[in-house]
């Protein structure tokens, strides 16, 4: 059903034209804002919610606009023509429009069309079109002519198929009508004749089109009231032919056949349309919504004071002229169901009370779209140049900073860099941040003793950087040893490659105790349980073990009789950390935390030392008995690797490096407790499946007795 | 509202059976789905997902294979070797055709839908053209030719083939040349046919990938494992920048217990199916533009048309199954008690009847008259019609012998109120009476068709006065007729959505017609128009929850002795509607389970709608009012369903 809401005349301004009413109504640049244009001189800039101008421009006395001034939304200027030839662009600052930029052009226009996401267009009189940017270049170029002798343009449309512009233009000759359709991709130009269907000549007194999958739908509203459709292929089969098109009617009697003027019409979807115009000969002009689906009247809304017979539509209002103002009427139109045209209220209403599930959508990368608008805008920016000479050009942030790094010390980078980031970030924020750091690699190469680690620590905690962002970044930090930076890194970014996570293993544990005490290192997740007084170096905790006796080594097998040598050692390994938590901190922030891949990850743990494979699965082992010794299994702090995460390292470390561990001496009581954990997890394992089965039949004889009762008599009140 | 007796019935033992394909139709919107009984449904899935037609099973007819052809023309192939085109107007068979190459495992159509191939037990293609009545054989490849048709036409080419100890279960060819094949192993394999080569290897399961489509976009596809899962791949772009895409797994779905055997792929939805019975719609959430309740997954698991009948004066239930009839007798009770009491029984409900039709067909509908002593049931090709007779606690089953020769076939049959007459409602839109007497029947008259229907009647409502005849097709609008003169007295306008239910009130003969969109309208038949209180409910418009329920009414009836109470019921809930109560609107409580307590009467009459809804029992099958004090609820829970069903592959909880 569809609904006109109560109207608003925008009245800070009557437009002193006359009954032609105005020239013509736009949008601008921004939603709700719209360009009216008077026929006189004067251009307004209205906010159509709060019903108030924003700005207006007029020509000099003596001049006339003619034609109404639209807005480029590539640059967010607005254009407009007076006396025929002269073109003025000027954008919201500008105060007075004989200052402006000015352009006479060598042909009499006819139409501006300016649509989102293309440049806008310049219908000459004589049927020829020109982009605005072509034009400019050389405004007095000469300009052909399209349309024959006597022809006139009566309507022009203009707008996108398939992200492709097409213009369309209406002319007229001895009551002849032909179409023009002009598509831009590939140039053609397509000429139709009108043929009216009706009886007797008419005069069609207003088009209107809406596009269709494959054709344009063109209505238009005939002297005799009734309204015509006429389909417009999109793909002609010849282009070059003259063409004819065959109108056929849509609805009967829309207005009175008899009002020669004040009669317009607009598509408002594919199922509506807006009529304006008297629907009796005698009755007062009305505005009205049909619907062409089921050839019914939705709604009317009369225009005592009278009307000019324009109307224009944009998103969800209706422009119109009534009286002196220009009216604003807000409609709706709900999809057309028969209940809902015959009058029976089709229950549309949201409640709103869906909250709707979140989802990822996969098929728009997240950082798509980045910089597609920024080659544009630095071409539009050229022009504005041109008109307001005085305003220094303004040189984005981030090629300064890229300036600065290349010759300024480290300390100026520092305030420079933190300054940027705490400006706004724009859309090519990661991009920027990512070339700084090529850039501040860039120079580390060149000059050895530049080494702003500050600033580097800084830019990978912005969170937007990747690997792949500045590739160069963690091969630099590993030649320098920097663990602080590699850490960083590791935690933030997404796609580090397996080999340099492992050389960032290499460098974690083969790095002296003593360079690692001196830096400073994220310990946030690891100062939970480690013992303060393990820091440093290992002590041996005896404390808890009398006699040399140790309960869990009761039931080893024989194998495992031989720890007993050496009973203390292997208490220790189960309590104690075997290593500094500085490295601990490294192992489980960094490394049990990144991503990987198997197979791409094994070759490269190979290489590492096997004491030092020995001391990181140590150290697993012992992350592995602190997650065993509470019920949820996790350890505590925050973020801390999983259970998987860290037997997913065991097995990976025992694969890649087994032959080797198997060899030394002082893996072998790790490899023996490891071994006899894995028996035990087996031996759970089975167990709980034969449990499992046992619950199962317990859970069926439960169900069987809840379903017995196949029949029953109840008692139920409905209230 | 008043307090019932509620007979609840568990003991209909109905298992539906596991869907074996589905085809989705992008034109028309409709979704076919066949099922290992040979069943073949067909869902309107722009009228809220309603099963609109069906096309009864038949033993021999283990369909394998579901495509559309040809804009809207169905075909299915199965074991028995023959390929069968249904005739969706008239709800009928339209021919077989033998393929000559053993069971069929395979059936595609070519990109421009004129050809149809079919992959046979022999390991042959067969190629038949589809002429504009019939399908003609045109050429035959054997085995090894068979790479050769590939690149020839094939888009898409489902065959089991084997090799060593992996079945290759679906294959999908994409326009772009890419292959991709889900196995017996697991793995979802993309391949590029022109090299020859494996480009990517998806595993995704322990067990069997089964099935495979792709979207008409051939942008996602979706698979359907042996493990329950539906996994959706996508074409994403590698970067954001680079135009270069890979085909990536991106959603996991687990909304079934067992084999997934056939999945779609819609622009908008997931659909699957599979061996545990459920239909499942899973609308692809970035594709749905408005975000409103039909983004929500749909689960449809019972047909959407009655199973059970009733004969109310001697408290009978007839059941129908695929292919028997059950009749069971009510138990009583003489105690009484409050709200949710159980009341001990005092006779429980008898197995009276067990009736089991000869030959292959499945049941397509039955009935049991209102007064028990006739029933009737049809299949495809057979009429039954039989007279009982009750002796105290005996039974004794006649059946009619002699049936007329039109009578091969029904899709609806109903008996007037008073049991003298039997509607018969068969293919190409015939409606036929038969006057029942002891021992027989005479007169069997046809209503007069509709000018140049073939529109099969599916629903049948017949006023309890006897006077008249309400019937609907699946897309048409209702037609009433007047019994006495056999005439057409006149058509209810039509409606966008189809009529799910539809039944004549006692007295003031107003026919209430449920919709699939959950629109209920009351239609006066001697006045030829809408009733006042119908058009009341369209201006205000139903209550959000009541159009957002999502299974059709499937029966209507009335109180007995309080003509404004209408009873309506879906699987999940009953309804009984009040017309002198005013019409709750979307501020208002529709559905409280709590019953009220401390409340004064005051504030209880204030918010009192006129839809008393009840969840107690679900999922429902049947619900009645047997007199003014007592309800029949057959209920049939889901667990029952599932210990009949094989069990699913195990996953092992623990250990891997």
């Amino acid at each position: 059903m569809a609904d006109l809401e109560e109207g608003f005349a925008l009245t800070a301004v009557p437009l002193g034209s006359g009954p032609d009413g105005p020239l013509g109504v736009e949008q601008s640049g921004k939603t709700d804002q719209f360009l009216v244009t008077d026929s006189g001189r004067t251009v307004i800039l209205y906010k159509v919610s709060d019903q108030k101008p924003l700005g207006s421009w007029s020509v000099k006395q003596g001049q006339i606009i003619t034609c109404p001034a639209v807005c480029n939304f590539q640059t967010g200027e607005y254009i407009v023509v007076h006396d025929n030839k002269v073109l003025r662009i000027w954008n919201n600052e500008d105060v007075n429009l004989d200052k402006v930029f000015k352009a006479t052009l060598s042909a009499e226009v006819y139409r501006i069309h300016s649509i989102q996401g293309t440049e806008p267009l310049v219908l000459f009189k004589e049927g020829a079109v020109r982009g605005l940017e072509a034009l400019l270049a050389e405004p007095q170029q000469k300009i052909e002519t399209v349309i024959s002798d006597e022809e006139v343009i009566k309507w022009t449309k203009f707008f996108m198929v398939f992200r492709h512009p097409v213009l369309i233009f209406i002319t007229e000759k001895h009551g002849n009508y032909f179409v023009y359709v002009q598509k831009f991709n590939s140039r053609i130009l397509s000429k139709y004749t009108l043929l009216l269907g009706q009886e007797e000549k008419c005069v069609i007194q207003s088009f209107s089109t809406s596009v269709g999958r494959k054709f344009i739908s063109l209505m238009s509203l005939s002297s005799d009231g009734c309204v015509y459709e006429t389909l417009i292929p999109i793909h002609p089969s010849e282009p070059e032919k003259n063409q004819r098109l065959v109108q056929s009617q849509l609805l009967k009697s829309v207005v009175s056949g008899s009002a020669r003027n004040g009669v317009a019409l607009a598509i408002l979807d594919q199922d509506h349309i807006a009529v304006l115009g008297a629907p009796l000969p005698a009755s007062k002009e009305c505005l009205s919504v049909w619907n062409t689906k089921f050839q019914t009247l939705q709604t009317s809304k009369e225009l005592p004071q009278g009307t000019s017979g324009q109307l224009w539509y944009y998103g969800e209002n209706l422009f119109m002229l009534h009286g002196k103002f220009l009216t604003v009427v807000p409609f709706k139109c709900e999809v057309s169901s028969l209940a809902g045209a015959l009058g029976k209220l089709k229950h549309s209403q949201d409640p709103g009370i869906h909250a709707t599930p979140h989802f990822v959508n996969w098929e728009t990368s997240q950082g798509c779209g980045l910089g597609s608008q920024n080659s544009e805008q630095s071409k539009r920016i050229l022009r504005r140049r041109k008109v307001e000479v005085s305003v220094q050009p303004e040189v984005p942030a981030s090629t300064q900073l890229l300036a600065t790094i290349q010759k300024d010390s480290e300390k100026h980078i520092e305030v420079e860099l933190r300054k940027f980031l705490a400006t706004k970030r724009t859309p090519d924020f990661h991009t920027i941040i990512g070339d700084v750091i090529i850039g501040l690699l860039g120079r580390c190469k060149a000059e050895p003793s530049f080494y702003p680690c500050n600033c580097l620590m800084q830019l990978v905690q912005t969170h937007v950087l990747s690997y792949s962002l500045c590739p160069g970044l963690m091969e630099f930090a590993l030649e320098k040893t920097d663990v602080q930076i590699l850490q960083l890194c590791l935690q933030q970014f997404p796609d580090i490659p397996e080999s340099v996570t492992c050389a960032c293993l290499k460098v974690f544990l083969s790095i002296g105790d003593d360079t690692l005490q001196d830096t400073d290192i994220n310990m946030e997740s690891v100062s939970d349980y480690m013992d303060p007084v393990q820091d440093g170096e290992m002590e041996e905790q005896t404390a808890f073990l009398q006699n040399g006796f140790s309960p869990e080594e009761d039931n080893c097998d024989s194998c495992a009789q031989k720890l007993k040598e050496k009973p203390q050692a292997a208490a220790d390994e189960s309590t104690s950390c075997p290593v500094t938590p500085k490295r601990a901190a490294l192992f489980r922030n960094a490394v049990l935390h990144s991503a990987y891949s198997e197979t791409f990850l094994l070759p490269h743990l190979k290489d590492i030392p096997a004491q030092h494979s020995t001391l990181f699965l140590q150290y697993l082992y012992f992350l592995y008995l602190k997650c065993s010794e509470n019920a949820t299994m996790t350890l505590p702090g925050t973020h801390p690797p999983t259970l998987s995460q860290i037997m997913d390292w065991i097995c990976l470390l025992l694969d890649a490096n087994f032959t080797v561990v198997v060899m030394i001496p002082e893996a072998k009581r790790l490899l023996l407790s490891l071994y006899k954990f894995v028996k035990s997890q087996i031996s759970i394992c089975s167990e709980l499946n034969k449990i499992e089965v046992s619950f199962r039949e317990l859970q069926k004889l439960n169900q069987e007795k809840n379903n017995r009762e196949l029949y029953s008599i109840e008692v139920l009140e409905l209230f | 509202m008043g307090e019932f007796n509620v007979h609840r019935v568990r003991f209909f033992n109905y298992v539906p059976s596991g869907i074996r394909c589905v085809a989705y139709n992008n034109q028309s919107n409709r979704l076919a789905v066949s099922r290992t009984d040979g069943t073949v449904e067909i869902y309107n899935l722009s009228a809220n997902y309603f099963q609109e037609k069906f096309f009864p099973g038949h033993e021999s007819r283990a369909t394998e294979a579901l495509c559309w052809a040809k804009g809207q023309r169905l075909f299915s192939a199965g074991l028995n070797g023959e390929i069968i085109e249904y005739d969706l107007q008239a709800l009928t068979i339209k021919y077989a055709v033998d393929a000559f190459g053993g069971p069929i495992w395979s059936m595609a159509a070519s990109p421009n839908a004129s050809q149809l191939l079919v992959g046979c037990e022999d390991g042959s293609v067969k190629l038949f053209q589809i002429t504009p009545d019939k399908i003609q054989f045109e050429r035959n490849f054997d085995r090894q030719k068979r790479s050769a048709i590939g690149k020839m036409l094939v888009d898409r080419q489902y065959m089991g083939v084997s090799k060593r100890k992996c079945i290759i279960w679906g294959v999908a060819f994409l326009s772009d040349g890419t292959v991709i094949s889900v196995d017996s192993a697991g793995k979802v394999q993309i391949w590029d046919s022109a090299t020859g080569t494996l480009v990517k290897n998806h595993l995704v399961s322990n067990a069997d990938v089964q099935s495979i489509a792709v979207s008409p976009q051939e942008d996602s596809f979706v698979v359907g494992t042996a493990e329950g899962t539906v996994f959706h791949f996508q074409l994403v772009s590698v970067t954001s920048s680079s135009s270069e895409k890979q085909w990536v797994r991106t959603k996991p779905f687990q909304h079934h217990t067992h084999d997934v055997r056939a999945v779609a792929h819609s622009p908008t939805a997931l659909i699957s199916g599979g061996t545990d019975t459920h239909l499942v719609i899973r609308p692809l959430m970035e594709k749905v533009e408005v975000k409103n309740y039909d983004a929500a997954l749909r689960k449809i698991t019972f047909p959407h048309r009655r199973l059970v009948s009733c004969a109310k004066k001697k408290q009978l239930l007839l059941f129908q199954f695929a292919h028997h009839l059950e009749l069971w007798r009510l138990g009583s009770t003489v105690a009484t008690g409050k709200n949710g009491d159980t009341l001990p029984l005092s006779k429980n409900a008898d197995h009276l009847l067990h009736l089991k039709t000869k030959g292959p067909e499945n049941i397509i509908c039955s009935c049991i008259s209102p007064c028990g002593g006739w029933i009737a049931c049809s299949t495809a090709s057979r009429f039954f019609l039989y007279r009982l007779n009750y002796e105290h606690d005996n039974i004794s089953l006649q059946r009619v012998s002699k049936m007329p020769v039109f009578l091969r076939s029904a899709l609806q049959i109903l008996f007037s109120e008073d049991s003298t007459k039997l509607f018969v409602a068969s293919n190409q839109g015939s409606l036929r009476v038969i006057r029942l007497q002891e021992g027989g029947f005479t007169h069997p008259r046809a209503f007069q068709p509709q000018s140049g229907t073939v529109q099969s009647m599916c629903l049948l409502a017949v006023s309890p006065d006897g006077n008249w005849l309400a019937a609907s097709g699946s897309s048409a609008g209702v037609h009433v007729y007047n019994v006495k003169q056999l005439k057409l007295h006149c058509t209810v306008p039509a409606y966008n959505f189809p009529v799910t239910a539809l039944a004549i009130a006692p007295n003031t003969n107003n026919l209430v017609i449920a919709h699939s969109d959950q629109q209920v309208f009351e239609y006066s038949i001697p006045d030829k128009q809408y009733t006042e209180w119908s058009r009341t409910v369209q201006k205000q418009g139903f209550h959000h929850l009541w159009l957002q329920r999502d299974t059709p009414i499937t029966h209507i009836s009335f109180h007995p002795k309080r003509p404004m109470h209408i009873l309506l019921h879906d699987t999940y809930m009953f309804c009984l509607i009040d017309k002198s109560l005013p019409l709750p609107n979307d501020k208002t409580l529709l559905y409280n389970p709590l019953p009220p307590t401390n409340e004064s009467d005051v504030i209880r009459r204030r918010t009192a709608h006129a839809f008393k809804i009840s969840k107690k029992y679900k999922p429902l099958l049947f619900v009645d009012l047997l007199d003014e004090k007592t309800l029949v609820a057959v209920e049939r829970p889901l667990d029952d369903i599932v210990a009949q069903l094989p069990p699913p592959i195990k996953k092992k909880k623990f250990g891997t």
